[in-house]
């Protein structure tokens, strides 16, 4: 674009009305700036074996230290993990898993003993696990209606009572389709997120050495992200603040067996705000994925949260993963400042380094040998 | 004539009655009709339609003078623009691709989202032409509102019109220094001699005045618009310059035929006439200047040749992946069976797919989610850099030449990193490597050899001066060596502008010390013939060498089509009435003064008073400037101007004067020359046949004052004249002495390099000249065929010359070309010079441009057959082999080895095409043109070629224009290698056309060769920059950033690729849509287009050292087929890294898809600008900012909507990241992954080309 100041002549062939004697007053020359001379300063960094080799031992030398560091803080984290989905004969849950679908409304509880070998120091996260389970799939992360979840009222309407109001968008986003009304009603939630929602029971308890078994308090609020609790999720607010009424004219998604509003007990975690729900609707990225269910919080600093013995794990067996190879599983887990355990980055932090390190010196035997060569060469010359 | 008086007495009825009527005319010329299909132009005097209706006005068919070259009006901008850029395939594909989004089983985006890529492109586009166009709608304006003088019929006067108002019929008046406003037909000329002198420069670049006259048939003195009532029939519009033909049809029906010097062209400049009036023909667009005007060259350079075939393996790679996802996603539908997972949505209808009915929908999702690997970018990206380029290519400094104040023209836009591959240049000799200033050095008359050796002292000397100025380089302080008149004429200029003054140039072509001898035989010889006049003696007794020589300065003097004009009045021609006619010769005894008869037919015409006092200034201008009356004393002939379409002759006429025989005027009927002794002489120019390639020679026909002989002087070049003398046998003895002893001479002036010309007269007789006369009368005045009669015409009057002598002009070798040849050379450049002057001269210039060395051998190729060549071919073939191949531990070998190791390198480090068993040998290869049509036979090139190819330098003599686009053409052929052509001339037009690069100088010979070229540049020596420096930074900028886009998009897409494993093959993506579509125009694309304008890799200073480096671009290193798939591994490979980094990071964790996708996004951003930095040699802070600019934006995106862009919803996203360890972590690990193999390969390289480079200090 620049260029066409001085192609202008010469693409429209127009005259210059100067005429060409006007080159006496008029001066061409280009000025002499630095950026028009491309002598604008920069810095260039002199990349020699001098500048280049220390980088490999220097990256080397950071991330060795910062990979034994993760890796002894993943080691550091507790974890405890159990697949309930029952389809080997000898699970407890053999029996409920078995012929078990969306359809059945009566649930089947199983019960599932365990032991935990270490006690639990701090809070422990509570996770259900699904495998095999694509959340991520295209169709299916689409299925949702951002602005009905947002407490849009009009997303919660049946459109075309009247022409004027049908001209407003007032219904479920078309992108819950197939799972947006029944019976032209809107379903709430709309989508095949929320009409797929896990919706089987964990609870804990522990077997006392001397025979009884205490359950496990579980706080079922604080596991959604706050953001979400409190500005993406929303109850639609109508004329009266009960639930039930708000969400009057709707029906509840097929695979549900509760409505919307009767998710809690408490109105702080019913409806759209339920975190369970908020939980779900937070599409996992890959098929193998956890997501927080309860979290058992530390009561006393004397106690450890989980001491070690047998714990049994009660299940309201509701969902159903076997058609498609799905696995089911509860995890419990401490948490460090860089999350669950993973060994990963500190192994990937370790390896990185090392290469970086034995590479550097490679290149500086290879430097050196070159190096040598190149100066008898000179002196040959 | 009662007729005319009647018509007139009609019109100005009609004046009376239709005076509310003026305005009606212009609207209904507006309305557009078919014009009559005919094959002429009838024009008519609108003076005599202005009473008729609109519609009667036979000239309303023509296009009006208002131009219009924009492309759009405000209504039909969008849809216009639009169909323009849709003709782009890529662009059709783009909207293919985002118009699928609407289907809903296939869309991957949100429709409207899918859009906004490709609206972006679309209205950069058409902003990028809305702004172009209204500049042109500007200048249009400006142009369209420029005054003229248009004669009025209401007002009985010419009145001040704008340009837009000025139609076809109009009559004009113009005066001097006046751009014509359109193509006006001259009827008639304040000058005396009915001319009227035109500047075409801003047609032909052509600096030196054009005559163009009044039809003679015509007679009346004073034109009167309202007496004119003839009609004009020509020739529809048409491009053709040189080209014009028409009648003028009187009331009589007498029929006068129009040519082009009657016609004026729209855009030139009047000079040195006071008035003309004139009709105009052809108005607006369709005048030959607009008509000529066919904007920018668009060519398609070798890297975007080589880059459209792996956008083609990058749409295989796109395919091969949509195809394997697409089974993908059908065998994974297909193991579910029958029993839907909860996950697999239904279609919204509610329908079930089939697996293969998926997959086929699942293609065409693919195809939009990976569209993203066809850099949409890329091709807007690439004319943006380009154009950023040519600005700086454009304002370098040392690319600007002071003296013509003129730089560097990047005609075409887009080759600019072709500049960076040359392989070949092919150069023009004369006004390319030389100055193309002529200077006359040494001549022959009569046998006798006049060496001018005081001239050839004063040259050296001069030359001395000149280097010494160009290093302190202020050429406007330049006082001594400007003549007081050029000062002046350029204080004067700032009121009324006059042609461009050369200094430099004038003082070389006119400061001529005559030879001393030749000078005492000049004045004995006219003294003689003074003397002889005055006793009424017959000039035939004078000694016939002594006749010669006053013959062969009038030839020089009149054999040629020099204007004349007088620098201290340059607006006016002198005109000069001085007129010799014949027959009063006898009676006024010595035209010693100014002869005061002018010549019957145009006495009457002239309006001014003779001056009696023999000063050659007539006082004939109206407005008579004020400093005219205190220079014009002191002057006296001497400081007349010549004007020449060619320098040489020029610097003739101005030797010629030196030996006080100088022209003083030249009208279309006479030359008035004065010699010493005889005064003022007026020779009655007979006919000119003027000079054309073919014939190499140009003759006059005159009848000489003295003899009253009818006497062809003739001019050309050597070879052909000698041919034409007079066979010696019917001639004396001494004559064949002469013509043998001026071959002689001829052959030491082209040793020295000197261009030399024979001079040659032949006298007719009355009889032989009536009988030519009436053929070639025949052949002016042929319809059909003209040219070639007129060429028959010629080649039968210039036979059985006698010849006068020979001249040699000195063409000096321009600044600094021996050291570019020699660094272009360096820099593995094969250069050719193809010329058309002889072979000597030719040599000789190639010795003193180092462009042959002495110590190498030279292979002259001159053969006289198509055998001998082929025999000549197979020898030097032989030859070469034996002395080079054969023994490779020869001395010859050894030494060049040792002395030139860039050549070693250039030969061995060259794969390109066969080349490996030519190497280039210390030879020289000269060969002429007969020779050269013989080797271009289809059947001899390859021999020729590979002869050639093993030469350091090629020479071709002799050489046709046509000849030189053959070899350009072979060359460019065969061997598969980048050309560049270099020329000034009309000649170098056909090879600068052929070559790949075509490169003008815009020099002393017009501006054909600029016109035609892609870069035109002021002197040869700029050569060396634009290719070693521009043309290397250029090329290597543009190569790194398409691979770098490749690069780029490729890592991208595959990122989403790897995903599709892990969501079913389902087309999902974790990257948020929005930085999936404007990832490419926003956070990648600024750095590049940085780094691609303004990244340097070596400095100038380097490039310019070491002009080895420019191997590096011939021999495409920066850009070869491995690199594309190299960098495709490579992207794979990070793309890799930054997927499965993350992928393990987050493995079984509680992240949801979007929190993931959005540190795989970072991670990527953060290796490809990585990477770019590695790439990069010269670190601007633009990725920092770019690294700000994606954060900024992804905060801002993050935070602005809780319940907005479905379905990723990144509400909180990007900030609840940042607060995790684990992000900070990821960020600082995978780049150095992903950087690692590239980081380690470029290190080892790195120490290994350091060394090289070294190696060369």
């Amino acid at each position: 674009m620049m260029a066409s100041s001085y192609s202008a002549k010469d693409e429209d062939g127009h005259i210059t009305v100067s005429g060409p004697g006007g080159g006496t007053l008029r001066n061409k020359k280009p000025e002499n700036t630095a950026f028009k001379q491309q002598r604008l300063p920069a810095w260039q960094p002199i990349l020699t074996a001098g500048t280049v080799l220390p980088a490999f031992f220097i990256i080397g030398l950071i991330f060795i230290p910062i990979g034994i560091g993760l890796y002894v803080t993943s080691n550091n984290i507790k974890e405890f993990e159990i697949d309930y989905t029952g389809d080997d004969t000898s699970s407890p849950c053999y029996n409920c898993a078995k012929n078990f679908s969306w359809n059945n409304t009566k649930s089947c509880t199983c019960t599932i003993p365990f032991q935990l070998d270490q006690p639990y120091e701090s809070n422990v996260f509570m996770y259900y696990g699904l495998s095999n389970f694509y959340q991520n799939h295209r169709r299916y992360v689409k299925s949702r209606d951002d602005s009905q979840l947002n407490g849009n009222i009009d997303s919660l309407k049946v459109g075309a009572s009247s022409p004027m109001a049908s001209r407003k968008k007032k219904k479920p986003s078309k992108e819950c389709e197939p799972y947006a009304s029944i019976d032209n009603k809107p379903i709430a939630p709309c989508g095949a997120i929320a009409n797929s929602m896990f919706n089987d029971t964990l609870k804990l308890f522990y077997n006392d050495p001397n025979g009884t078994s205490v359950p496990i308090p579980l706080t079922s609020t604080g596991i959604a992200w706050w953001t979400d609790k409190h500005v993406k999720f929303r109850n639609p607010v109508g004329t009266n603040s009960n639930l039930t009424a708000v969400f009057q004219g709707t029906v509840k998604p097929v695979n549900w067996h509760r409505p919307v509003y009767e998710l809690d007990t408490d109105p702080e975690n019913n409806g759209f705000i339920n975190e369970d729900f908020i939980v779900w609707m937070r599409t996992a990225a890959l098929p193998t994925f956890r997501k927080l269910y309860r979290i058992i919080q530390k009561k006393n600093n004397m106690a450890p949260t989980l001491p070690r013995g047998n714990y049994t794990l009660v299940v309201d067996y509701n969902y159903p993963v076997r058609s498609f190879e799905g696995r089911k599983r509860m995890i419990l887990s401490t948490i460090s400042w860089m999350g669950g355990k993973n060994p990963f980055l500190g192994i990937a932090y370790i390896t990185v380094g090392s290469v970086c390190f034995f590479l550097g010196v490679v290149l500086l035997v290879i430097h050196h040998k070159y190096g040598n060569r190149n100066n008898s060469a000179n002196i040959s010359n | 004539d009662s007729g005319k008086e009647e018509s007139t007495w009609r019109k100005w009825n009609c004046y009376e009655e239709d005076a509310g009527m003026a305005k009606a005319p212009p609207a209904a010329r507006q309305r557009k009709k078919k014009p009559k299909e005919n094959k002429t132009r009838t024009v008519h005097a609108n003076i005599l339609h202005d009473c008729a209706k609109g519609d009667e006005n036979p000239n309303r068919h023509y296009a009006n003078n208002k131009i219009k070259t924009t492309k759009y009006t405000v209504l039909s901008f969008l849809p216009k623009n639009l169909f323009e850029q849709f003709h782009r395939f890529a662009n059709v594909y783009f909207v293919f691709i985002a118009l699928l989004n609407f289907v809903p089983v296939v869309n991957a985006f949100q429709p409207e989202l899918a859009l906004a890529p490709v609206v972006f492109i679309l209205s950069v586009t058409a902003i990028k032409d809305l702004w172009e166009d209204y500049r042109r709608h500007r200048s249009d304006k400006e142009i369209n509102h420029m005054d003229c003088l248009v004669y009025s019929r209401a007002e009985r006067r010419y009145v001040e019109k704008y340009w837009k108002e000025v139609r076809v019929g109009d009559f004009i008046r113009l005066r001097c220094n006046e751009i014509l406003p359109a193509d006006v037909l001259l009827l008639s000329s304040s000058d005396p001699d009915r001319l009227c002198h035109i500047e075409t420069a801003t047609l032909d670049g052509e600096t030196n005045l054009k005559q163009r006259q009044v039809r003679k048939g015509k007679s009346a003195q004073t034109f009167d618009p309202l007496k004119y009532n003839s009609i004009i029939e020509c020739e529809k519009p048409n491009n053709d310059l040189n080209r014009f033909r028409g009648y003028i049809i009187h009331r009589s029906g007498r029929r006068d035929a129009l040519y082009k010097e009657n016609l004026l062209l729209r855009g030139c400049t009047i000079r040195n006439t006071e008035e003309a009036v004139g009709i105009v023909i052809y108005a607006g667009h369709e005048t030959k200047a607009m008509l000529n005007n066919n904007g920018p060259r668009y060519k398609r350079s070798k890297l975007e040749r080589q880059m459209n075939v792996d956008v083609f393996w990058c749409v295989i790679i796109l395919l091969v992946m949509c195809l394997f996802a697409a089974v993908g996603h059908g065998l994974w539908m297909f193991q579910y069976g029958d029993n839907r997972p909860v996950f697999d949505v239904l279609s919204p209808e509610g329908t079930n797919l089939s697996p293969i009915m998926s997959a086929i929908y699942l293609f065409l999702t693919m195809i939009i989610v990976f569209q993203v690997l066809i850099p949409i970018s890329l091709f807007v990206s690439i004319e943006i850099v380009k154009i950023c380029q040519v600005y700086f290519i454009h304002q370098d400094m040392d690319l600007y030449d002071e003296e013509t104040d003129s730089h560097l023209q990047c005609r075409a836009l887009n080759i600019t990193e072709d500049l960076g591959q040359m392989q070949y240049i092919f150069s023009d000799k004369t006004g390319t490597l030389t100055e193309n200033k002529m200077v006359f050095r040494r001549c022959t008359v009569a046998g006798v050899e006049y060496s001018h050796d005081a001239n050839a002292r004063r040259l050296a000397m001069y030359q001395e001066m000149d280097s010494e100025e160009e290093e302190t380089s202020c050429p406007s302080t330049r006082p001594s060596a400007a003549p007081w008149w050029v000062l002046i004429t350029a204080l004067q200029s700032s009121s009324c502008i006059l042609y461009p003054n050369k200094p430099p140039s004038v003082l070389q072509e006119k400061d001529i010390t005559p030879d001393p001898k030749l000078l005492d035989k000049v004045n004995d010889c006219s003294s003689q013939m003074d003397f002889m006049r005055f006793h009424s003696q017959p000039m035939s007794q004078l000694p016939s060498d002594l006749s010669d020589i006053i013959d062969f300065f009038i030839a020089l003097t009149i054999c040629n089509t020099v204007v004349v004009s007088s620098p201290n009045q340059p607006r006016h021609k002198v005109t000069l009435t001085c007129s010799g006619q014949k027959h009063q010769f006898g009676q006024t005894s010595g035209c010693s003064s100014l002869l005061s008869s002018p010549s019957a037919e145009s006495t009457l015409t002239k309006l001014h008073e003779e001056q009696p006092s023999g000063g050659l200034e007539q006082a004939f201008s109206p407005i008579p400037p004020s400093y005219d009356g205190k220079t014009s004393w002191n002057l006296d002939e001497g400081e007349l101007r010549y004007e020449a379409e060619s320098p040489d002759e020029a610097a003739l006429v101005y030797a010629a004067r030196a030996y006080k025989c100088s022209l003083v005027g030249r009208l279309p009927d006479q030359v008035i020359v004065e010699l010493p002794h005889l005064g003022k002489l007026s020779f009655e120019l007979l006919h000119t046949l003027g000079f054309d390639s073919t014939r190499k020679r140009m003759s006059v026909v005159v009848r000489h004052p003295l003899t009253d002989q009818i006497t062809v002087y003739t001019k050309g070049a050597d070879s052909v004249i000698m041919d034409l003398i007079k066979p010696p046998d019917t001639g004396r003895k001494t004559l064949k002495k002469i013509v043998c002893r001026t071959q002689h001479y001829l052959n030491l002036y082209a040793a020295d390099g000197l261009r030399t010309l024979c001079i040659a007269k032949k006298i007719l007789s009355k009889e032989e000249y009536a009988c030519w006369l009436q053929r070639h009368l025949a052949a002016e005045t042929a319809i059909q065929g003209r040219e070639e009669l007129l060429f028959e015409s010629a080649l039968q009057l210039e036979t059985n010359l006698h010849l006068l002598g020979a001249t040699g002009i000195e063409d000096r070798l321009q600044d600094g070309v021996p050291e570019t040849i020699a660094s272009l050379r360096k820099a593995g450049l094969q250069i050719w010079v193809l010329t058309g002057d002889k072979q000597e001269t030719a040599v000789n210039i190639a010795y003193a441009c180092k462009l042959l060395d002495p110590e190498e051998e030279l292979l002259t190729l001159n053969a006289d057959s198509q055998e001998a060549c082929a025999l000549l071919l197979e020898e030097s073939l032989h030859y070469i082999q034996a002395k080079f191949l054969c023994s490779p531990s020869g001395p010859t070998t050894k030494s060049f080895n040792t002395n030139f190791s860039p050549f070693d390198i250039y030969s061995s480090s060259s794969p390109s095409s066969q080349s490996t068993p030519f190497l280039v040998h210390r030879l020289g290869l000269v060969i002429d043109g007969r020779t050269l049509a013989y080797a271009l036979d289809k059947s001899l090139e390859d021999k020729f070629l590979a002869v050639a190819r093993s030469c350091r330098s090629v020479l071709c003599c002799r050489s046709t224009p046509l000849q030189k686009s053959m070899v350009v053409k072979l060359v460019r052929n065969k061997l598969k290698v980048m050309t560049l052509a270099i020329g000034d001339g009309a000649n170098d037009v056909s090879m600068i056309q052929v070559a790949d690069v075509g490169v003008g100088i815009s020099g002393q010979e017009g501006m054909q060769a600029v016109m035609a070229s892609d870069f035109a540049l002021p002197r040869f020596r700029y050569l060396q920059k634009l290719l070693l420096v521009h043309g290397h930074w250029c090329y290597s900028r543009l190569a790194n950033m398409i691979l770098y886009f490749f690069y780029k998009n490729a890592m991208f897409v595959a990122l989403i690729f790897w995903y599709q494993f892990y969501c079913g093959f389902s087309g999902s993506a974790m990257i948020d849509q929005w930085y999936l579509i404007f990832f490419n125009l926003m956070f990648s694309a600024f750095p590049q287009l940085i780094t691609g304008t303004l990244d340097k890799d070596v400095s100038a200073e380097t490039l310019q050292q070491l002009p080895q480096l420019y191997v590096n671009g011939q021999n495409s290193e920066e850009y070869k087929p491995y690199m594309f798939w190299m960098n495709m591994i490579d992207a794979f490979y990070q793309s890799l890294v930054c997927f499965f980094i993350p992928y393990f990071a987050y493995a079984d964790s509680d992240v949801d898809l979007f929190t993931w996708g959005t540190p795989i996004t970072t991670l990527a951003l953060f290796t490809i600008l990585l990477h770019l930095g590695t790439e990069t040699k010269t670190w601007v802070r633009n990725l920092i900012i770019n690294i700000a600019l994606f954060f900024t934006v992804a905060l801002c995106y993050n935070a602005s909507c809780p319940a907005c862009y479905s379905p990723s919803n990144p509400y909180w996203t990007m900030q609840r990241l940042l607060q995790e360890p684990l992000f900070y972590l990821l960020c600082f690990i995978t780049p150095i992954a992903a950087l690692l193999p590239r980081y380690t390969v470029f290190s080892l390289w790195m120490s290994e080309n350091t060394s090289l480079f070294f190696k060369y200090l």
